[in-house]
């Protein structure tokens, strides 16, 4: 034997729900080839979503299993609560996600390698959240990117579906690799990839003010940035999820911020503990300069998923304020954001799919009059939706603007809270439009019939799906203890 | 005895009512009276908390008591205190009349108009009940929901500009509040308003005074009020005028006069003469204004200056003057917009220009109109004027130049009220009314004469409320004790306190 490979013993429930997911893409793939093509979306969907229910189950055992977290795997990847809590969120993205996908319309042909991909991504994040060394930050950061970079490009005959995949390509291939930079910049500093072995070396050799590691830190923020669409990184953000199918934008807004705001948290505070007063004055100036760009540019916006990736950058920045808290309170407000957070993102972007299949062409706030009243749950969701976006309570939204502003206060930074409160009373503005434009304008006002008219098709799916996003953004309102016993749980992962 | 499920029942059960409506499959007529079935019950679960209530005995009472998030201390905490009866007992009344009146004149899409009103009882209801800041704002925020949608859907042609800015004014302030709240709560550990001990910071004082303020609206916060008064509905301006802007002046009670001694010495002159300043400038705006809704809504403004003016005079004549008058002018003001929708719907138009004349052969109309407007202007025996007599006189010890402004805008008011009623009722018919214009119907006055009429016994026993308000005031700890006496003798001890603490630390 010339090589001396030890294999690491595997702790293969560790990677359950990664594995169920990968499972599922192949088995989705499997279809593709096997299934009739009549029955490919119904089953390639029904595949998915099983595979996301099981990754759900995995994520929340391993929740259950996992008090004490440890590294396996030769500690390439952590088993801990935060990991099993974000998974959780991301595989909820993902089931809710192919309930508003199975009605879009696309071409039979690759239907199936549609779901393949959406659980793969779900994959890839599942694996990322666990992440435990630069290396494995990489590539699960890499899996993932890839799948969505196909999904936005998926659909070959929506205008500026293309455009969006390549967009989403050469933006987030630049975001990788200043991640990428940024982690051998750290690795030449310090000779380590571990998370915690490099606040180790970092503290015995008295590292913390070494240019090489600080550059280092500061391109892996900028490389996290980009993924959770965090201002300056954010150009590609409302390109992307207008061009990109609406399924896919929302499941992309849910889940990848959730794993990049997640995994942020996770690297700064376990590898960068001694330099917590450069990179929470940075993630404070990031999410400043999110909520400033998000909320003023979503002011203008016509086009409503537009607007909401706007919002979107904005809601990064709410986030990163929690993690700039650096204290378990600010883990717990983060975690505890994202629920909530999710499922509006989904629900609304569903909302928005709804619309765009009733009238086939992109929505605008013009073209959304009226549209509360003929669909009274779908209009009744966005409303509460966009409530939760503002904030406003009896939804979990509001609660988790508290946490982070209590997060905030805590940690002795009122300016903060103010620009978040001056940034939620800007937001409120374009967040009612969408109400305006439901509400309050007749559909007389509204220039277009129905493509095929009569009423709309049931979409049970669909329907489902938001019912389920209204059920949990309304739900974390009232089920706050329980919720936020589970994030507090998570985020003693972390050593604070 | 546990009555504390009063208090959650009667948030609860106008929300009921709104799921009820929403989601049974009722006939649109059926909705409408399903509707004032429910506001009509929970004025009989009033009754029953106001009958249940000892008003001699100190403390919150029909409490309840949950926690919602332990961490930091956040809990669902309601319960009554003297006042806080009366105001839930105005909102209760007020809104069962909104929703009778809206079913008289019929609204479109009821299943939603009427769940909104519901939903907003209940809100309104949480808002004066709730002892934990953080529900507090939730309630708060709760109210602006529904309406937002009842002006924004239900409105007049211009209501797109009226809730924008309505929603603008109030969440700017509503946002600085909750800043405060959190810095509040934080500091203190607790949100629980009746463990909370008070506060000396001027920045978390203001924070709140900024919300309160806007939603009174003190002047010169209330450019909101003439267009949100003129594009709502009548009934929802009545709500609007008569309840919600109630909810800040209680805000202004329990919140920033009872946890903040301090600051409001600091404020009190500033606070006083902008109150003051509102109470002439509304009091004339009234007297300029073109129509109906533009009387009544800036006499809202004038009011609610006076009110504030009792309120920050900090003694028990201010204290007690300005519980009544919030109840008066209430009642008042909801009456007033009820009755100029009735009108308005007789000759199409508000403007005081083209109407005229309305008294002859309409004999009911005149009378109630006569009876609500003569109480408006306070006249000596109403229970309008009791409140303000006690508010002056209150204010009168802060000093006598507040009392003197008060005065004058006493006789202002009898100048605009007049000239509304001379202008609707006397005078040559104008040429928007027509002969064939009905007198008030039934339902009308169904609606409005228990209004009225509850107007009419306050002001034969103005002391009901008066000496009912502060038995059980919010206790201000005091070296570790608790000293359970009257609200205003509490404050001024407190104040008095301060002031020797700073001439000392001066010295």
């Amino acid at each position: 034997m010339i090589l001396g490979v030890v294999t690491p013993p595997i702790d293969w429930f560790a990677l359950a729900a990664p594995l169920a997911l990968l499972a599922t893409g192949g088995v989705c793939l499997l279809a593709a080839v096997l299934v009739p093509k009549g029955d490919r979306r119904v089953v390639a969907a029904f595949v998915c979503a099983a595979g996301f229910v099981g990754a759900i189950a995995a994520a929340a055992a391993l929740y259950a299993q996992s008090s004490a977290g440890h590294g396996v795997i030769a500690d390439a990847i952590q088993r801990d609560r935060l990991g099993a809590f974000a998974s959780v969120i991301v595989a909820g993205s993902g089931l809710l996600a192919v309930g508003v996908s199975y009605r879009e319309r696309m071409a039979d042909d690759h239907v199936a390698e549609y779901y393949a991909l959406l659980a793969w991504a779900g994959a890839g994040m599942a694996f990322l959240t666990t992440a435990s060394t630069l290396l494995t930050l990489f590539l699960g950061l890499e899996w993932f990117s890839i799948s969505l970079y196909i999904l936005c490009a998926i659909d070959r005959e929506l205008v500026g579906s293309l455009e969006a995949g390549l967009k989403y390509l050469i933006v987030g291939g630049f975001g990788s690799a200043m991640l990428l930079f940024g982690s051998a910049l750290v690795y030449g500093a310090t000779g380590r990839l571990e998370f915690h072995e490099i606040a180790q070396v970092v503290q015995q050799q008295h590292l913390s003010h070494d240019a090489l590691l600080v550059a280092g830190l500061a391109l892996v923020i900028g490389g996290l940035g980009f993924k959770a669409s965090a201002a300056p990184f954010h150009m590609w953000t409302p390109d992307v999820y207008e061009g990109a199918p609406t399924p896919v934008t929302a499941f992309m807004s849910a889940a990848t911020k959730t794993v990049a705001l997640v995994l942020t948290l996770r690297v700064l505070v376990t590898a960068f503990p001694q330099e917590a007063r450069l990179w929470t004055y940075t993630l404070a100036a990031i999410a400043c300069a999110s909520l400033a760009v998000g909320n003023l540019a979503a002011l203008v916006q016509t086009n409503v998923k537009r607007m909401l990736a706007y919002s979107s950058i904005s809601h990064a920045g709410f986030m990163l304020i929690a993690i700039a808290a650096n204290s378990a309170l600010g883990a717990r407000a983060l975690l505890f954001y994202l629920i909530p957070y999710s499922a509006m993102s989904i629900g609304s972007f569903a909302v928005v799919a709804a619309r765009e299949r009733e009238l086939n062409r992109p929505v605008t706030l013009d073209n959304l009059a009226g549209f509360g009243w003929e669909r009274p749950l779908l209009g009744i969701s966005m409303v509460v939706f966009m409530l939760g976006f503002a904030g406003l309570p009896l939804t979990g939204g509001f609660v988790g603007k508290f946490y982070v502003f209590a997060a905030a206060y805590d940690r002795g930074w009122t300016w903060l809270v103010i620009v978040g409160v001056a940034a939620t009373a800007v937001s409120l503005y374009y967040y009612l439009g969408v109400i305006r434009a439901m509400y309050m304008r007749s559909s007389e006002e509204l220039q277009l019939a129905p493509v095929a008219g009569g009423s709309p098709a049931r979409e049970l799916s669909l329907q489902t799906a938001v019912a389920g996003c209204l059920a949990v953004t309304v739900g974390a309102f009232f089920a706050v203890q329980p919720l936020i016993d589970a994030a507090r749980h998570a985020a003693r992962s972390l050593s604070f | 005895m546990d009555t504390g499920w009063l208090t959650t029942a009667l948030i609860l059960l106008p929300v009921a009512g709104a799921l009820a409506v929403w989601l049974l499959p009722l006939r649109p007529f059926a909705v409408g009276s399903t509707a004032l079935l429910f506001a009509l019950a929970e004025v009989a679960l009033w009754i029953d908390a106001i009958a249940r209530f000892d008003f001699g005995k100190p403390g919150l009472q029909l409490d309840q008591r949950q926690s919602w998030f332990s961490d930091l201390h956040v809990s669902y905490h309601v319960g009554f205190y003297g006042f806080s009866i009366w105001l839930v007992g105005l909102t209760v009344v007020v809104l069962a009349a909104a929703t009778g009146y809206a079913f008289w004149a019929g609204r479109e899409r009821p299943r939603a108009y009427y769940g909104l009103m519901l939903l907003l009882t209940g809100a309104i209801v949480g808002v004066f009940v709730a002892q934990d800041l953080l529900l507090f704002y939730v309630f708060w925020e709760a109210m602006l929901v529904p309406l937002y949608f009842l002006v924004g859907v239900w409105g007049g042609a211009g209501r797109l500009r009226a809730t924008l800015l309505f929603v603008i004014y109030t969440m700017a302030g509503s946002l600085l509040m909750l800043a405060s709240i959190i810095a509040l709560g934080l500091t203190h550990g607790t949100f629980d308003l009746t463990v909370m001990g008070t506060d000396d910071s001027t920045w978390i004082f203001l924070g709140f005074m900024a919300a309160f303020a806007v939603k009174a609206p003190l002047f010169p916060l209330h450019a909101w009020l003439p267009s949100a008064y003129r594009e709502s509905s009548p009934e929802v301006a009545a709500v609007l005028s008569g309840v919600v802007s109630k909810a800040a002046a209680y805000g202004f009670l329990r919140i920033a006069i009872a946890k903040f001694p301090g600051p409001v010495a600091d404020f009190r002159t500033p606070i006083l003469v902008l109150a003051a300043c509102g109470l002439i400038y509304g009091s004339l705006l009234a007297f300029r204004a073109p129509d109906l809704r533009g009387v009544i809504a800036y006499s809202s403004l004038a009011q609610m200056g006076l009110i504030t003016l009792g309120l920050f005079a900090v003694n028990d004549l201010g204290l007690n003057g300005a519980v009544l008058q919030m109840v008066n002018h209430g009642l008042i003001s909801a009456t007033l917009f009820l009755l100029a929708g009735g009108i308005e719907r007789r000759a199409a138009t508000g403007e005081l220009g083209a109407l005229g004349g309305m008294a002859g052969g309409r004999p009911i109309l005149a009378t109630v109109l006569m009876t609500t407007g003569v109480i408006a202007l306070a006249v000596p025996g109403s229970t309008a004027f009791a409140g303000e007599f006690a508010i002056l006189a209150g204010v009168f010890r802060t000093g006598w130049g507040y009392a003197v402004v008060g005065a004058v805008a006493m006789v202002l008011a009898a100048m605009y009220m007049l000239r509304l009623i001379s202008a609707v009722l006397h005078q040559a018919p104008g040429r928007a009314v027509s002969e064939a214009a009905l007198d008030l119907r039934p339902a009308e006055l169904g609606v409005v004469v228990p209004l009225v009429a509850i107007l009419l016994v306050l002001s034969a026993w103005p002391a009901a409320i008066t000496e009912r308000s502060f038995g059980s005031a919010p206790q201000i700890p005091h070296k570790g004790s608790v000293v359970p006496s009257s609200a205003a003798a509490q404050l001024q001890f407190a104040l008095k306190e301060l002031e020797q603490k700073r001439k000392q630390q001066g010295q």
